[in-house]
């Protein structure tokens, strides 16, 4: 299992081909990649806010979590802060399991929990001002599902 | 004790991060105590329902315990992923 909290920016592709390599019990790798995205076409910058060590040990809690619960032979949570810019890439989770309900059902786990569990706080600059983007209702419900 | 706060919480209060003396019992209590120090605190405590706090690092309640806390985080919902 690989966390990590990062500025930088990552190659997704790269990490994708390099997860769970010489596992021979995976028959299925599921990833999803964030992106930064230009809601209205006034999109300057996405700031990225985290607490640093709660941040770390909030991730690592929900991926065993995963883990356990789907049986995981191997998850990755790339998760990035600071200033990025439009299309820049946010976030990646991949999965590794025996099959592949498991391996999309524990990446859509990860990202519903990383969502509003995970201490990162989400700021949009845009040409008329900046603004911390608002929590939705929705995200909250998305949690009941599990 | 370490108080921190983070997002737009940071940015009313003005200060990323402050050590604070403090005999309150629970999370509330401290809160109360902050609000009353100076203007800028009760405007980031306005609406305590919008905020979420941390205990050592890991989610709590507002009338939780606070013996044997070090450190104490107040910040809006988290808005990851």
């Amino acid at each position: 299992m690989t966390v990590r909290v990062q500025p930088e920016p990552f190659d997704a592709g790269a990490e994708l081909n390099g997860f769970a390599q010489g596992r021979s019990d995976v028959g299925a790798i599921v990833s999803f990649t964030g992106v930064v995205r230009d809601v209205d076409g006034g999109l300057r910058e996405m700031q990225i806010e985290h607490y640093p060590g709660m941040t770390e040990a909030a991730i690592a809690g929900i991926v065993a979590q995963a883990c356990e619960r789907w049986s995981l032979a191997d998850a990755l949570v790339i998760h990035r802060h600071g200033p990025l810019a439009v299309g820049a890439p946010i976030m990646m989770v991949a999965t590794a399991a025996a099959h592949r309900v498991a391996a999309f059902e524990a990446a859509d786990f990860l990202m519903d929990y990383l969502k509003s569990r995970a201490p990162f706080w989400k700021k949009e600059v845009t040409v008329n001002g900046a603004e911390w983007v608002a929590a939705k209702d929705a995200d909250e419900d998305a949690l009941n599902r599990w | 004790m370490n108080v921190m706060y983070f997002a737009w919480v940071r940015e009313r209060i003005g200060i990323p991060h402050e050590t604070v003396d403090s005999d309150a019992a629970t999370v509330a209590d401290l809160v109360a105590e902050l609000v009353a120090r100076e203007d800028r605190y009760a405007a980031a405590f306005a609406d305590v329902s919008a905020l979420r706090v941390a205990l050592d690092q890991e989610l709590a309640a507002f009338d939780a315990p606070l013996a044997g806390v070090r450190e104490v985080a107040f910040f809006p919902p988290m808005t990851g992923g």
